[in-house]
């Protein structure tokens, strides 16, 4: 069936933000859809709110919105864009609530669209639990015995059902979010209660536990003829209990016999007409008892997802971009694979002849208040994906391609404490984010299978591997370097030992059992990843390594640029520093330069087959680079666009030869290093907020004496700000020098003045080492102390004169050139009391490079490749800034309703996961779309409760007087409420938590507070206050902490609900 | 996080020395001079045959059992193989007919709750010859470049004696499969009933006894159980005969329908076949075959067939019905095909692999009789295209109402 030509232009609905849950694999879906359909002909309109993606780059679409994907946004949208169809299933949950709300609110009707991919029939089928259960009977699959729930009656009246344990899932939420497995009665009900408020429609699903059962996913892709493929069956490492995205998965399946395999894709099958999803993919979720081989369906998406963006880069099999083509009326046999050069049709099921592991990576260690056990409720951030020829070594890739600072099976118990065994037992049967480590101790424990198996209900066949290991672990601790011949290293690689791990075992250093290693001549070999085992003759350039004999990477002798990418995504290193691997990658294709990406980051558009020349799916560690730049011999290494991660491997990769393009390693270092930052600083006589360097707790009171307090402390050569704290007094000092960090002469302590009413400001500038041009002044709406990655911020500077703004843009030249920077450079200052501190150069990429190359209309890290490349500025004719006309603003996005407990106050510690932008012809304009895009929706009107620090209240006046024109009914603390009604406005005194109830507390329970600002400093004082807050995301308050942001706030509101939406294309031409 | 490796981690009753395992050396030589050198697991000793492989992910003991591997040493893509162990429901015969494995890596353990026997066992007690360990991926793509080659594989005390020399000879005097026929070896050499019905997830299989309809006769030309349990499944009384079975016998046995399995070997030199075959098609009783049984149908109306350059040995392949566009995708296991060019104006395609455009599907247009090159039995593979029974249970059907 040909493609509809009933149809012209499409819009596409994006998945906004990063959340845990949702993260870029839906970029990656959403490029590949953009792409798919604008070939065809169509015309794409795309609505997404995150501006780090790959997708809202102004080629990837016709018309490009960075707006809310919310149905009041996306309504203006369609009414501006009349788009004749909306394909909903490429943007997460975020996409198909989106489709839902437009269809509720009769939106779809009015203008005459329909829903391309899925119907909204089908996404209630698959979502609504009670429908779901209803087909899934009809065609004769079991699922759990569950009961559903609207109240805690209805909760009660389930449990008996069921019995305990129980899972408890609330209905539409992200990742599972707000579930849990209750084992007692307490837990029942706080899971319960939890759950009802974060459903948006109040709806719990109360499920048979079926905790220890064996999990499979099946990837299903279906045309409008009804032609059905399983693209990959993956199979759950972790036994069910844990959240599918938060389990180490196995693809293809591993303990399924053929008659079984069959079923589940018969049921799959049966499962994606039943539901009526008539084009595209959807993940089909079963559960299988492993003594008896009851098997039960869990649940089905009826979208792209993570796990289909996994079974794409597992498979060499584009589901995203098939899925697309099949929404426009194609079908499977019209179709060809991409990724093969077409040598395969897109209506096979994809073959593999090796093993993908994947696993997630978490960041309990941001979030200490939580529970860091995992469960139902996704807790992860980011993933990483490794493969291999045997599932030894493709586990063995994958830990050490998490950047975690392990090599392989590193132990992590401590042993020789009188309780560690049953910590290890605990860690077993009670799973963290670090179990796949413990069940390796357990082995060395002398632990049985058996033990294991029972604790963890991990299937014995991964476990007897892991057993394995242990025992050649074992064997290599007994050895000398020397006594290892070339067959013994040859197996030893063979099943995934890391040159680093071998090294610790033998107690050497990892690159005297690397030379040892070249010396006998074992090299890995690089393998296809072609969808048919090798079946026919395909053009893939997408590899892997492994130890074999034939190596069919056939290097070219083209002049090459090969990027490193960011590894796993974290708290700190996201999708940013991937969309700037891709620009990088892109701009040298177009120089012509054969390009190498070299990532193991699944979910991202880097490795995507399309992105570069040849694609080496493998860890971002010094071993693995080192031998595919062997191989490749490239002409240069670009470091510095995937975050720490490769550029932590920059001074190792230059001593070893490697032609590392761009800045050099020496002056990354410089950057970093404090001592020699300050010299650098004062030589440029530039200013620095007072600072210091600490070696012991008595050194750290002096300085602080000095210095004198607030002081801002961390331990160097930190990412992300772990572990950074503002201390307000010397006990708090010590306080910190004594729990928070362990400080010596190998791990310095840093303490810098706090510069407490400072204006933050951002810049990006590119240079290439004789001219300088700035892309952009960022300045935040936070104060200073906040992270600037968790600060909203404006482009261009909402209340920065030109002056200042000018005296910066002279001040970060001067660095640039005196660290003869080629690239990119990040610098971060605070304006006070009209001086200019430098607090922190990065000459690298940054965060914001998306963001200001959105804003801007010219891709910084394109030029930046081209410059490292040896293109100069002036050559590419970018030699002046550019200073948009319109406002943008860029908001942060956290993950706290994901970790109970976590106060959500923002520090200087970053805790976003992703971020939004709002664009406006005002600042006001562009601050609410922000807001309104990352979640948080204030409407003007009801009461506002307000309780400031004393340093705030020099403003306070003016903020409850903008709130109280706004229609706002004030609230506040007894001192907070004193300033207020001084400046004569009318204003109630309410109870802090310790004065007596009714309090505050009470008043946000029982819905009485519309908003809050609430700024406190001081540890006690944070901690007193951290029930407002906690309370306040529990009951979806909106809460600000700061009071430039409350003044924002105003300014949002005061602009009101007249938002216009605009695209990014026309924006780009007013520049 | 201790992170940091010391002794002290393993505890002192850990089995430092584990019993190592004994590596028993085997080669897999190839006819043209290519060496694979690995691990012996199975039976060992010497064994030649046609080298081919097979791309399904699961399986592995179905295509062991599968007849239709006579005299082929099959190597299997996917690494892992073992995983699951052997059982007693999973076999398509009583035997196992390939002439050897080859695979990259034998599972330590099989994991599933169906197990009886581990795979290593299971080859052991059957006397197969096999090799691990060794560059599967490589062999497959030489197999690709070069078509199937004739391989011998030497493993053990056999290996050690007469050293890879000898395996090499034996690659080079193996005779190859063109022109030979295997059909008659493996079959059965008395008819029977067949009365096992499908496997069923809880319940395994069991035997069908319900009205029986119709009575079907199967020519065994190497069978495939699955083939047998889906025609009985559907009511049929099934009376398996030997492949050289004449006319006059079947027709004694007043069957409703002629069956005609898939086997091992050429189409060509089953004379007896095609000729019975013609007999059935004059007598108009409805005709199904497949594999080999559809390289028969095709002979007998006066089409050829050809040795295929490369093979389809898979569970993944996507094939298109002519008539309405529908794909399945369906279990793959041949290397000789019919050539459409010389099908005659009375046998019409009616399948198309969407892989190379090869026939797939014949069906007579003035007779009952039609044939599938793949396997619609799955066994191992998908279940796409079991609606294949159906259309042969509606041809006797409408024979009878005639």
């Amino acid at each position: 069936m040909p493609k509809r030509s009933d149809i012209n232009s499409i819009l596409i609905l994006g998945a906004g933000p990063i959340v845990i849950g949702q993260a870029c694999e839906f970029d990656y879906s959403g490029a590949q859809a953009c792409q798919a359909l604008r070939e065809e002909g169509y015309r794409v309109i795309l609505v997404n709110s995150n501006p780090a993606t790959i997708m809202t780059d102004p080629a990837m679409a016709d018309a490009t919105y960075i707006e809310p994907v919310t149905w009041e946004i996306v309504e203006k949208i369609i009414e501006k864009e009349r788009p004749d169809a909306i394909l909903p299933t490429m943007g997460g949950q975020t996409a198909l609530n989106c489709a839902l709300d437009l269809n509720k609110h009769g939106v779809l009707d009015k203008y005459n669209v329909e829903l391309i991919g899925a119907s909204c029939e089908a996404i209630d089928k698959a979502e609504n639990r009670e429908l779901f259960d209803r087909a899934m009977k009809r065609i004769g699959l079991e699922t759990p015995a569950h009961g559903m729930a609207h109240n805690m009656e209805e909760a009660y009246a389930a449990l008996d059902k069921v019995g305990f344990p129980c899972i408890v899932r609330p209905s539409f939420t992200l990742g599972g979010s707000g579930g849990g497995i209750a084992y007692n009665k307490e837990e029942f009900i706080e899971i319960c209660t939890r759950g009802l408020e974060l459903s948006p429609n109040n709806e719990l699903l109360i499920d048979e536990s079926l905790i220890g059962w064996k999990e499979y996913e099946l990837e299903v892709v279906r045309d409008r003829k009804d032609n059905c493929i399983i693209v990959c069956t993956i199979e759950n490492f972790d036994a069910m209990g844990v959240h599918t995205g938060d389990s180490i998965t196995v693809a293809p399946s591993q303990t399924l016999t053929d008659k079984e395999y069959q079923i589940l894709r018969n049921a799959a099958i049966a499962v994606l007409r039943e539901i009526g999803v008539e084009t595209g993919g959807s993940n089909v979720q079963f559960g299988m008892c492993p003594k008896t081989g009851r098997l039960v369906i869990i649940e089905m998406n009826p979208r792209v997802s993570r796990s289909s963006a996994l079974a794409s880069k597992a498979t060499g099999f584009p589901i995203a971009r098939v899925a697309a083509k099949l929404a426009i009326g194609y079908t499977l046999d019209e179709l060809r694979n991409e990724i093969t050069g077409g040598a395969t049709p897109a209506s096979f099921e994809p073959t593999i002849d090796y093993v993908v592991t994947k696993i997630p990576r978490f960041t309990f260690e941001k979030f200490p208040e939580t529970n860091d056990r995992i469960t139902t409720q996704m807790k992860s951030v980011g993933e990483v994906m490794a493969i291999g020829r045997t599932f030894q070594e493709s586990i063995q890739k994958a830990l050490r391609g998490l950047e975690v600072g392990v090599s392989g099976f590193d132990p992590i118990l401590e042993t020789g404490l009188s309780d560690s065994l049953d910590i290890l037992k605990r860690e077993l049967k009670d799973a963290g984010g670090e179990r796949v480590w413990y069940v390796a101790d357990a082995f060395r424990q002398g632990w049985s299978v058996e033990t294991v198996s029972e604790l963890t209900g991990i299937d014995p066949w991964f476990l007897v591997q892991i057993e394995d290991l242990m025992f050649e672990e074992a064997r290599i601790a007994q050895m000398s370097l020397e006594q290892m011949d070339k067959d013994t290293l040859f197996r030893l690689k063979q099943k995934g030992f890391s040159d680093s791990r071998m090294a610790a075992l033998l107690n050497i250093p990892e690159q005297k059992m690397l030379d040892y290693r070249h010396k006998l001549g074992v090299r890995p070999v690089y393998k296809r990843v072609d969808t048919c085992a090798a079946e026919f003759a395909s053009t893939t350039a997408y590899m892997y390594s492994t130890y074999e004999e034939e190596c069919e990477a056939l290097p070219s002798d083209r002049k090459k640029i090969m990027v490193l990418g960011g590894g796993p995504n974290r708290i700190g290193q996201g999708i940013e520093f991937d969309y700037c691997c891709v620009h990088a990658a892109l701009a040298m294709r177009e120089d012509g330069f054969e390009t190498i990406m070299v990532n193991c980051n699944p979910e991202t558009v880097s490795t995507d087959y399309n992105i570069s020349d040849r694609l080496y799916f493998e860890p971002v560690t010094f071993e693995d680079v080192i031998e595919i730049v062997h191989l490749e011999k490239p002409h240069g290494v670009i470091v510095q666009f995937g975050g720490q991660t490769p550029l932590n491997l920059a001074k190792r990769l230059e001593e070893a030869g490697v032609p590392i393009i761009g800045t050099s390693a020496d002056a990354i270092d410089l950057a970093e290093d404090r001592e020699r930052f300050q010299r650098m600083i004062q030589k440029l006589g530039l200013k620095q907020p007072p600072n210091c360097i600490v070696r012991s707790v008595e050194e750290s009171i002096a300085a602080a004496e000095r210095i004198s307090y607030p002081l801002v402390v961390r331990p160097s050569y930190v990412l992300g700000g772990r572990s950074m704290e503002i201390v307000y007094n010397e006990e708090e000092l010590r306080r910190y020098m004594r729990t928070s960090v362990k400080v010596g002469n190998e791990s310095p302590v840093l303490l810098d003045y706090f510069l407490n009413a400072a204006i933050e400001i951002d810049v990006d500038l590119v240079s290439d080492g004789k001219q300088v041009v700035v892309g952009a002044i960022m300045q935040h709406i936070e104060q200073a102390g906040v992270h600037s990655g968790d600060s909203a911020c404006s482009l261009p500077p909402y209340n920065l004169s030109e002056e200042v703004q000018n005296r910066i843009r002279e001040q970060v030249s001067m660095l640039a050139m005196e660290l003869k920077v080629v690239g990119l450079m990040n610098t971060q200052l605070a304006y006070q009391d009209d001086e200019i501190y430098v607090i922190e150069v990065n000459p690298r990429a940054s965060r914001t490079v998306p963001f200001v190359s959105k804003c801007i209309g010219v891709s910084l890290a394109k030029v930046a490749a081209r410059c490292m490349a040896g293109t100069s500025l002036a050559e590419q004719g970018f030699v002046k800034e550019i200073v948009p006309k319109n406002f943008a603003v860029k908001e942060a996005v956290f993950p706290f309703n994901k970790f109970p407990g976590v106060d959500p106050i923002l520090g200087p510690e970053m805790k976003s996961t992703g971020e939004v932008m709002g664009v406006g012809r005002t600042f006001a304009e562009a601050f609410a779309k922000a807001q309104l895009g990352a979640g948080e929706e204030v409407k003007a009107g009801g009461a506002v409760f307000i309780s400031v620090r004393d340093a705030d209240k020099w403003q306070l006046t003016d903020v409850a007087g903008k709130l109280h024109a706004l229609g706002f009914k004030l609230l506040a603390t007894q001192g907070t409420a004193a300033v207020i009604a001084e400046a004569g406005l009318p204003v109630t005194s309410v109870n802090k938590v310790n004065e007596g109830r009714p309090h505050i507390v009470d008043m946000i329970k029982n819905d009485e507070v519309q908003l809050i600002v609430n700024t406190t400093e001081g540890k006690q004082a944070i901690a007193d206050s951290s029930i407002i807050r906690r309370t306040a995301l529990r009951h979806d308050v909106s809460c600000t902490t700061t009071i430039a942001g409350a003044l924002a706030v105003c300014e949002a509101l005061e602009f009101g609900d007249k938002l216009s939406v605009y695209t990014i294309q026309e924006l780009h031409a007013e520049l | 996080m201790k992170r940091s490796f010391h002794s002290a981690f393993f505890h002192p009753d850990f089995a430092f020395y584990r019993e190592i395992e004994l590596i028993i050396p085997a080669v897999l030589a190839l006819e043209d001079g290519s060496i694979f050198r690995g691990r012996a697991i199975g039976a060992h000793g010497v064994s030649s045959g046609e080298v081919v492989f097979n791309t399904s992910m699961t399986g592995y003991q179905e295509i062991l059992t599968d007849p239709s591997y006579a005299r082929q040493i099959v190597t299997l893509t996917y690494p892992h193989i073992g995983n699951t162990g052997t059982n007693s429901e999973d076999n398509e015969s009583a035997n196992v007919w390939a002439s050897g494995l080859v695979i990259r890596d034998l599972s330590r353990m099989a994991s599933n709750w169906r197990n009886e026997a581990s795979l290593e066992d299971f080859l052991k007690e059957r006397n197969v010859v096999a090799i691990a360990e060794i560059d599967t991926r490589r062999l497959t793509r030489l197999l690709r470049d070069k078509g199937p080659l004739n391989g011998c594989l030497l493993s053990g005390d056999a290996l050690a004696e007469k050293g890879e020399a000898y395996a090499l000879e034996q690659a080079k005097a193996f005779p190859g499969l063109k022109g030979m026929d295997l059909a008659k070896e493996v079959s059965t050499k008395a008819s029977f009933e067949w009365t096992e019905g499908l496997w069923v997830w809880s319940e395994g299989h069991s035997d069908v006894a319900l009205s029986k309809p119709f009575h079907v006769v199967a020519y065994d030309f190497g069978a495939k159980h699955n083939i047998l349990r889906m025609i009985a499944q559907r009511n049929c009384k099934v009376t398996v005969v030997p492949a050289q079975t004449s006319a006059e016998d079947v027709m004694a046995l007043q069957p409703d329908g002629v069956f005609l399995s898939n086997g091992p070997g050429d189409p060509e030199p089953c004379d007896y076949a095609i000729a019975a075959t013609k007999r059935f098609l004059e007598l108009d009783i409805p005709v199904f075959g497949i594999c080999l049984g559809c390289q028969i149908l095709a002979l007998a109306c006066g089409a050829k067939t050809v040795k295929m350059r490369l093979g389809h040995h898979g569970a993944n392949h996507p094939v298109q019905s002519i008539d309405d566009g529908t794909v399945f995708i369906t279990s793959q296991n041949h290397g000789f095909a019919v050539d459409e060019a010389s099908l005659p104006a009375n046998l019409r395609a009616t399948h198309r692999s969407l892989f190379d455009g090869s026939l797939q599907g014949i069906e007579r247009t003035d007779k009952p009789a039609f044939a599938f090159q793949g396997h619609p039995e799955a066994g191992p593979g998908p279940h796409d295209i079991t609606s294949l029974f159906d259309h042969f249970i509606e041809l006797m059907k409408a024979r009878v109402s005639r």
